[in-house]
């Protein structure tokens, strides 16, 4: 009798812990929804917030937040997957690699506003960048690095043993393995951390706020200033104005959003092709 | 010419401390099927994975001995591994078909030799698969998925896959004991029609097979747990299952036991 009270609670416990965490989702979903709909039109999407209240659009913060996000990919996806695989295939285990992986989940655990503090120091002023967006994705490429590497490295490592026994067993080079057998295998698990990395740099204030500056102009090249979605919610919530802040939520959450199901679909597709 | 396709002497491994296989010798004749027994773990994968270096690409081993394949030693240091695992080609226990098409499956050995004409892939693709039997089964769908095979399909991919290269010397370690007794019957027919232009060497655990299949039969296996194992017998299958010499390899292969 006490094992099936046991079980029961066990189960209803389960049960209510997931349904909150589900809760808390669509509360806040719901939150941004309804204080940011109402107000939005497409040409909040194409135009330039102008004046003192910063009324008008966002179309700036979308540019500054995407070729923020594009290039941090373009610096952390080679060089994440480059240290991942130089790790997790030729390095073996020595003291400098168990100081490269000590250093990955040390930094993995650094407040992001550090990064920012750093990336002002060091790019900003030391390699006189200035603000600007390349500052900006140099920073935020130190601050995704460390999980990118570990998640990448841990894919790698997954790879079954016997993939690798059997290119080398036909006498392909170790290079040839890694690059056409090991990486291709791994690849859905890296895509993942890749996205969700980038979900990160996108969604990140701190480390931007000091490093990409919040000039509110339109950045095309990397050594201009910007300022981020992010960074302009916070300014707009901060100087009083809740509802366009709301309205910068929802384009916020719907990239998120975008970007998550971009995973899905790709890890999906990954796996149709692999596994039949 | 050599008659013997590859020449084991006296080749001791070792894993770390762990000395594993000790003096072995072993001469395997052209074009004819040997298979290793003995109890499990006393080192038949060891032996099979020594004569295309194999065993160094998991852990730390130390070979000693001279393993003679055409006249060149495998350990020596001149030795090309690329070349040698392509002329010794490795069948594994479990099929381990790349998450990649049947046909990139197939084309890796060769495609990783440099080779790129596709015609020529086509030729020795079609050719490969059609000499492990499985071309009737996947000629329409060779730009499919190699997991989605069943498993007995999956380890003549893998046998085609080896072929593909021309290898001289086919290594098969187990490779049935993830198989069905159909998809083993078909590997066994396979094995009898590829001795006419290999010569294969098979670990087995399961004697009736060994009997069925094999030439020659090497018995191994240690004095006592925790020593290294040793050839105990080797010799024409028929004399090794029906009148063994060693008291040990009748005891092992009449089922007393292992």
């Amino acid at each position: 009798m006490t094992r099936r009270v046991a079980d029961w609670t066990a189960r209803a416990a389960a049960w209510a812990v997931a349904g909150a965490s589900i809760a808390v989702l669509l509360v806040i979903i719901g939150q941004i929804v309804i204080r940011g709909l109402p107000g939005f039109r497409l040409s909040f999407l194409v135009t330039a917030p102008h004046g003192i209240k910063m009324e008008g659009g966002v179309f700036p913060m979308i540019v500054a937040s995407s070729f923020l996000t594009l290039l941090t990919l373009l610096i952390v996806g080679p060089v994440g997957i480059g240290a991942a695989v130089y790790l997790a295939e030729f390095a073996g285990d020595n003291r400098l690699t168990r100081l490269v992986r000590f250093a990955a989940d040390t930094l993995a655990g650094v407040p992001s506003i550090v990064f920012g503090l750093f990336g002002l120091a060091f790019f900003v002023y030391f390699l006189q960048m200035g603000y600007s967006i390349l500052a900006g994705a140099l920073t935020l490429s130190m601050m995704v690095l460390p999980t990118m590497l570990r998640v990448s490295e841990e894919a790698i490592r997954a790879v079954p043993a016997s993939y690798r026994e059997g290119s080398l067993g036909l006498g392909a080079t170790r290079w040839q393995t890694t690059l056409r057998v090991v990486l291709p295998a791994a690849m859905p698990a890296m895509a993942t951390a890749l996205i969700l990395s980038v979900g990160r740099a996108f969604g990140e204030t701190a480390a931007v706020l000091y490093t990409a500056g919040m000039t509110p102009s339109t950045p095309l090249l990397p050594l201009e200033g910007g300022r981020t979605l992010t960074v302009h919610l916070y300014l707009l919530a901060t100087t009083g104005y809740i509802d366009p802040a709301y309205r910068v939520a929802l384009v916020l959450l719907a990239v998120i959003l975008s970007f998550n199901l971009l995973a899905g679909w790709l890890m999906a597709r990954f796996r149709r092709r692999f596994v039949a | 010419m050599s008659e013997y396709a590859i020449e084991l002497r006296n080749v001791s491994v070792a894993y770390g401390d762990c000395q594993c296989l000790a003096d072995v010798s072993l001469a395997i004749p052209i074009n004819s099927v040997v298979a290793l027994i003995g109890p499990s773990g006393c080192g038949k994968s060891t032996l099979i994975r020594s004569m295309n270096r194999t065993n160094e690409l998991v852990a730390k081993t130390v070979t000693t001995g001279e393993v003679n394949f055409g006249g060149r030693d495998v350990y020596g240091s001149r030795m090309d591994l690329r070349e040698l695992r392509e002329r010794i080609g490795m069948v594994f226990q479990r099929p381990n078909p790349f998450p990649k098409s049947i046909f990139d499956n197939v084309a890796w050995g060769l495609r990783s030799n440099g080779i790129r004409g596709r015609k020529r892939l086509e030729e020795a693709v079609e050719r490969s698969l059609r000499a492990a039997a499985l071309w009737d089964a996947v000629s329409s769908k060779l730009d499919q998925p190699a997991l989605g095979l069943s498993g007995g399909q999956q380890q003549r991919l893998c046998i085609a896959r080896a072929l593909a290269v021309e290898p001289e010397i086919l290594l098969m370690d187990e490779p049935c004991s993830a198989l069905d007794p159909i998809a083993t019957q078909r590997i066994e027919d396979l094995i009898d029609e590829l001795k006419e232009r290999y010569t294969i060497v098979i670990v087995t655990h399961n004697m009736q097979q060994a009997a069925r299949i094999a030439d020659f039969t090497a018995f191994l296996m240690a004095e006592q747990p925790h020593e290294p194992s040793r050839i105990v017998e080797f010799g024409r299958s028929v004399e090794i299952f029906t009148r063994p010499g060693d008291e040990r390899t009748e005891a092992y292969v009449t089922g007393r036991f292992g």
